[in-house]
């Protein structure tokens, strides 16, 4: 047998009678690979049926690769029902909350049950046993790290969603009166958030009808050349659309660092705070204020 | 030819955008608009671009232009309707329209139409 000929591909094969003993002895691998999961604990939080039916399948399609792909290298095409099944299986673990080492264990556990029956199979000569538990362990390797990329993939999704929620849920428009809307903004303003909350509060004065809106920038803890330019950008497109717009919440520091930067923030209406903006909105709208008794 | 009706109420030239606006559609519009303009004597001009949804640098430049002609003409000149992402756009590609007067619809800038017309 030629062993690991090239970089290429690693031609070696599994011997006939261990592909044999492996679709015979399933049940009795699937029972001690059980066993080995349970001690391990890396299981915890997946149901007993479940497990059990996860374990099957994969036992399943494994000798079915080594069949097909004769233990060729993970890449070929004979596994590529395996790796459909730890994808869809390490997604299911990252949705349940485990960690990457717990989802790596379930294939990596798979070792010992599969060494054992190796050694069991006394018709394989000594010096080719070696080889054949070192492709073994090659392949299961491969098949961990599948399901980890797999996992950690799954996470960073999640995340990036998470992430994306919370940009939308930082930016809330509310209405403040009958034509007057506004956006308390907390938090740095970046471009992309700029862009998220430019859209939000557009969309609002559509829907709304609004005449009028408030940006309130106390929560931004500073302004620069970039957040003014923002800012400036949001101002025009709120009046390009029809509306006006009061940006307020300047505080001293933040008043000081605009004069600094020399920033031209020309032809906005800036306001200390929101009352005073809202005061203003009122005035302009034709409202006032006045005490009931 | 495709045209971009002009419709005149009084002494105002309401013009309506119902479909994709395309460069020659534009440059026509232009030109009938100083035209009617001139014929009529109009005071104010609406130009209505709710239906507008996508612009490019040409639209926005000839919108740009013809809110500025109107003006020019003596018509006092309101832009309504213009949707979220074509504001962005418009911003993005640094056509801030000075000078030029918005409302959010028809109905407010009719109003404000008439109440510049009043003032004077």
């Amino acid at each position: 047998m030629n062993f690991f000929p090239d970089e290429t591909g690693r031609m070696s094969q599994f011997d006939q009678s261990i592909t044999d003993a492996l679709i015979e002895q399933q049940s009795s691998i699937q029972a001690a690979w059980l066993a080995t999961l349970e001690e391990s604990g890396a299981v915890r939080g997946v149901r007993a049926d479940e497990l059990k039916k996860q374990t099957a399948d994969f036992l399943k399609l494994f000798s079915e690769g080594v069949v097909e792909s004769g233990g060729d290298y993970w890449g070929a095409n004979g596994w590529a029902g395996t790796r459909e099944f730890l994808e869809a299986l390490s997604h299911s673990r990252a949705l349940q909350g485990l960690d990457a080492q717990q989802t790596a264990t379930f294939v990596f556990s798979l070792k010992r049950p599969l060494f054992d029956l190796l050694q069991r199979e006394t018709s394989v000569p000594p010096a080719s046993l070696v080889t054949q538990i070192t492709l073994v362990s090659e392949l299961l390797d491969m098949m961990g790290l599948h399901t980890v990329r797999t996992f950690q993939k799954a996470r960073e999704s999640v995340i990036k969603r998470q992430q994306e929620e919370l940009l939308e849920l930082s930016t809330p428009v509310v209405k403040l009166w009958d034509g007057v809307l506004a956006l308390p903004m907390i938090g740095t303003l970046d471009s992309q958030r700029t862009q998220v909350v430019m859209e939000s509060l557009l969309q609002r004065i559509v829907d709304t009808g609004s005449d009028i809106a408030i940006i309130d920038i106390t929560g931004v803890p500073t302004v620069d050349t970039l957040v003014a330019q923002h800012l400036l950008k949001t101002v025009t497109a709120i009046r390009l659309m029809g509306a006006d717009c009061i940006i307020s919440g300047v505080r001293p520091q933040i008043a000081q660092t605009i004069v600094h930067l020399g920033l031209d923030l020309e032809g906005i209406v800036t306001k200390a705070n929101l009352a005073d903006a809202f005061a203003l909105a009122l005035r302009r709208s034709g409202l006032t204020v006045t005490k009931a008794s | 030819m495709e045209r971009i009706p002009i419709l005149r109420m009084g002494e105002i030239l309401l013009v309506t955008v119902q479909v994709e606006m395309h460069d020659q559609l534009a440059l026509t519009l232009q030109e009938d608009l100083a035209e009617r303009i001139s014929a009529t004597a109009a005071r104010g001009v609406l130009i209505d671009i709710s239906a507008l949804e996508i612009v490019d640098s040409f639209i926005g430049r000839m919108i740009a232009n013809i809110s500025s002609l109107s003006r020019i003409m003596d018509a006092q000149t309101v832009l309504v309707g213009m949707q979220p992402a074509v504001a962005i756009t418009l911003v993005e590609l640094g056509l801030n329209l000075p000078g030029v007067a918005t409302a959010l619809n028809v109905d407010r800038g009719m109003k404000l139409l008439l109440d510049s017309a009043q003032r004077q």
